[in-house]
């Protein structure tokens, strides 16, 4: 079947080319700035590299729609329950009260509070790209092999690349298990409402879940035989040693997420406050 | 001796009673081994101690004594002996640990700590001995069966050992292929000198090549182990319940008493002066029914074409019917297309270009549920189907999700259990069945929505005889006593012989026969392009200077029908 979710896919690109430890430190870096900065202006800087760098490893809508799509109604309801449970969190913040407009009741809106959630949006928006490009760039044995130059445990290496080289097995069965179920009548498309499409997930997961506990248990009998776990290091056949073009993006990382924290507290606080 | 077992007897921790009881057995360097019995006899258990699993990785009790190499397992270890004895598992997908051929020949030498540039010579050196050089840097996704398999055994061949332990290497391969895996196993041995444990239960399949012996294991205990032509000339296989050889079972219906010295092992060698007068008064005495008259079409299949991405055609110009109350069989080799064409059916894909009418009407429009209230899907593995803990539960869903009320809802549940010879059961948890009451319960799911077409992925893939007779036999029943047509796809040659009526063979894509199954099965030409394997009784027909091979047959399955039937009111 072509055309898999979020799975490794061979692409000419020089981020293809990077290390996988280098695709690695730069997203934690990167989702650790953007996690802790709400200085709209870095988040702003942030969003545009983001969507530089996506497009530069040649990710296609395909690979990563649906799991955007879910991203965003995530962000949706994420946003909307930021406001009901507290509508003045902004004010609090910035230290100031701009009424635009009135819901109901005790509920307002105001310039404060749009600004702080615009401000949310932005950083899910800076972190999707770059998790969508590690992960549909990153050949997973090749990731594994510089987790483990890079000191971590071949075993956590290995079972990181175990965990992403059954993504597309897994979904493969998802798919054959989601068919089967929806011609005995449990709908997932989208005939059937959100709600009950929600609820008609639990008999497929049931299945896939046993079914892959099954895969589990086949694939480790099959790697003890072989001798995984022997020694206390292992080669590997597909390593790449990191080069310049790594140490330059990890440079790059380093120095850009080190100046855009500075950037953000500079203020004293990591809100970058437009209402002063 | 190379493996030896002494009074050995092994218990797993969770069970009462021992998995192996008694065992003694020699093999030495060199020879070629084949090791059958029903399933859950033992073998795999006896497969396991000697690669390590068992007690290793499935630990238990071990009374009595074994040895491997000269060595103690026990202190071996599951990682020297897997320098010893390679592994072939049966499961050629879930085996697959790299990411590509290459990786996954070299786990072993990774895991060795091999350098980089020794590691790529020796992974160049067996991938050509198995002919996979040219695939190294393919992921498992991109080859086929057979493909994975010789990935495998390339797998094991890098660590030089000594054996080479095939666990069950038919059951998932098409017969064509999997008449080469045994080739290619001998050559192994015969290059190599190395020794060959075979374990699997498609017995005429396993013996295209030679072997040195067989051991034949029931009930936890080595019941023969023998040479070849002395082991089909007993009566032992049909106590397990093992199937023979199609060529030896039917001599043994028209009386035959085999001998040795008629060596039996191969059709092609077997010297058959001593039975054929036999077999021809034999021939004679079986008269065929009259072939039924031909039904209502119910889905008919016309001009279909599909393709996932619009470049490559999966499916080309597929035209067929399928009529009222048949039972019929769609095979063909892996990857021909057959699962496509019945996701197809199913609406699980729209085809591109072509009708597929339902009581002549088009339902291209219709939805996969709609489909489903007329046509039943039943997968292959029914541990992906089930989703409820509880057998009434996981029948109604279908029903209940309709929103049916609920006195009919039980009521319509009630009567299918009982079709399917569950009714008793109707209150207990799934987890406490069989794999063959599984597949009831998934078959019984699909039953209680009345569908008037039920297809079927490979109902029968690594049963046994006797799990495949009780699959096969109840299909039978459901499709006489109830009227439905059952389709069903399938590699297994025996299968479409026994229980259908009409076969249609796909191949890349095409349509190249629909007829009956002994029409095919004996014609040279199909069964090589499908990558289906001529019947043995082609072979005994031509030798035997019989002429009519689809007559011999009609007649052996006709025969063996009325044994069945005889004893189905004892059987069920």
């Amino acid at each position: 079947m072509a055309g898999r979710v979020l799975s490794y896919e061979k692409k000419d690109t020089w981020i293809h080319e990077l290390s996988g430890v280098t695709k690695l430190i730069f997203f934690l870096a990167w989702s650790i700035t953007s996690m802790i900065s709400y200085d709209t202006r870095v988040l702003v800087v942030m969003l545009i590299l983001s969507i530089a760098i996506l497009r530069a490893s040649k990710t296609e809508w395909r690979q990563v729609g649906t799991v955007f799509k879910f991203i965003l109604l995530f962000l949706v309801i994420n946003v909307i329950a930021i406001f009901f449970f507290s509508p003045y969190q902004g004010c609090e913040i910035y230290g100031s009260k701009t009424v635009i407009g009135h819901l109901f009741g005790n509920y307002y809106f105001t310039k404060e509070q749009l600004f702080y959630e615009a401000n949310i949006i932005l950083k899910y928006m800076t972190v999707v790209p770059s998790v969508f490009m590690f992960i549909v760039s990153t050949d997973p044995s090749e990731f594994a092999a510089s987790l483990n130059r890079v000191g971590i445990s071949y075993y956590v290496a290995y079972s990181i690349a175990i965990a992403l080289r059954y993504i597309p097995d897994i979904q493969d069965d998802y798919v054959k298990i989601k068919n089967a179920e929806a011609a005995r009548g449990i709908e997932l498309s989208k005939k059937a409402g959100l709600l009950s499409r929600i609820k008609n997930t639990t008999p497929i997961l049931f299945p896939l879940v046993f079914t892959s506990m099954n895969r589990i248990d086949v694939v480790s009998s099959a790697m003890e035989l072989r001798g995984f776990g022997k020694n206390k290091k292992r080669t590997w056949y597909r390593g790449k040693s990191l080069r310049a073009a790594d140490y330059a993006v990890i440079a790059f990382a380093v120095i850009f997420c080190t100046a855009a924290l500075i950037i953000t507290f500079r203020g004293g606080s990591r809100f970058y406050n437009p209402f002063r | 001796m190379l493996i030896e077992f002494k009074d050995f007897s092994f218990k797993y921790r969770a069970q009462a009673e021992p998995t192996l009881k008694n065992i003694n057995l020699a093999i030495e360097s060199g020879e070629k081994v084949l090791i059958v019995g029903p399933s859950g006899c033992g073998k795999s258990t006896l497969a396991h101690c000697i690669n390590g699993l068992v007690p290793f990785m499935y630990p238990g009790e071990i009374t009595g004594s074994y040895s491997i190499d000269g060595n103690d397992p026990q202190k071996l270890g599951i990682f020297g002996l897997s320098k010893i004895v390679g592994t072939v598992m049966q499961d050629t997908d879930g085996q697959f640990v790299g990411l590509t051929v290459a990786e996954d020949v070299a786990f072993a030498l990774e895991n060795d700590c091999v350098k980089e540039s020794a590691m790529k010579q020796k992974v160049d050196e067996v991938s050509k001995a198995v002919f996979i050089d040219d695939l190294l840097d393919h992921s498992p996704k991109e080859l086929s069966g057979g493909q994975k398999q010789r990935v495998s055994m390339a797998g094991v061949m890098v660590d030089d050992v000594k054996v080479f332990l095939f666990d069950e290497p038919l059951a998932n391969l098409d017969p064509k292929t999997g008449k080469s895996a045994i080739a290619l196993i001998d050559d192994i041995q015969k290059r190599q000198q190395a020794t060959i444990i075979i374990i699997e239960h498609r017995l005429e399949d396993a013996l295209y090549r030679d072997v040195d012996r067989i051991v034949l294991i029931n009930d936890g205990m080595i019941v023969a182990d023998m040479r070849p032509d002395d082991f089909l000339s007993t009566d032992l296989l049909e106590k397990a319940g093992i199937r023979y050889p199609l060529y030896v079972e039917a001599l043994r219906h028209a009386g035959c008493q085999i001998t040795p010295g008629s060596k039996p092992q191969h059709i092609e060698s077997m010297d058959l002066s001593g039975y054929r007068q036999k077999f021809l008064d034999w021939m004679q005495s079986v008269t065929l029914p009259k072939p039924g008259i031909t039904k209502n079409v119910i889905l008919s299949i016309n001009d279909v074409g599909f393709s996932y991405d619009k470049t490559h055609p999966v499916l080309s110009d597929v035209s067929f019917d399928i009529h009222k109350g048949e039972m019929m069989s769609i095979v063909g080799k892996n990857g021909a297309g057959k699962s496509t064409l019945a996701g197809l059916i199913c609406g699980f894909n729209i085809q591109d270009s072509g009708t597929i009418l339902l009581d002549g009407e088009d339902i291209t429009a219709l939805s996969i549920k709609e489909r489903g209230e007329h046509i039943g899907y039943v997968m292959q593995n029914p541990n992906q189907m089930i989703s409820k803990p509880m057998i009434f539960d996981e029948v109604a869903l279908g029903l209940v999700v309709r929103s049916k009320p609920e006195d009919e809802v039980k009521q319509r549940v009630a009567d299918t259990l009982r079709i399917c010879g569950l009714y008793e059961m109707r209150n207990w948890p799934i987890s406490a069945l069989s794999f063959g009451q599984k597949k009831r319960v998934t078959i019984a799911s699909i039953l209680v929505m009345d569908p008037e077409l039920i297809i079927l992925d490979e109902p029968t893939a690594g049963q046994d005889l006797r799990h495949y007779t009780e699959i096969m036999e109840f299909l039978r029943r459901l499709n006489r006593e109830s009227g439905k047509a059952i389709a069903m796809i399938t590699h297994d040659m025996h299968l479409m012989l026994e229980y259908t009526n009409r076969a249609v063979v796909i191949t890349d894509g095409r349509l190249i026969a629909d007829d009956t199954p002994a029409n095919i099965l004996t014609n040279d030409e199909i069964t090589e392009r499908a990558f289906l394997k001529r019947t043995s009784l082609y072979d005994l027909a031509s030798k035997m200077g019989i002429d009519d091979a689809p007559g011999l047959c009609n007649r052996f399955i006709h025969y063996e029908r009325s044994l069945k039937d005889g004893r189905q009111s004892s059987f069920v």
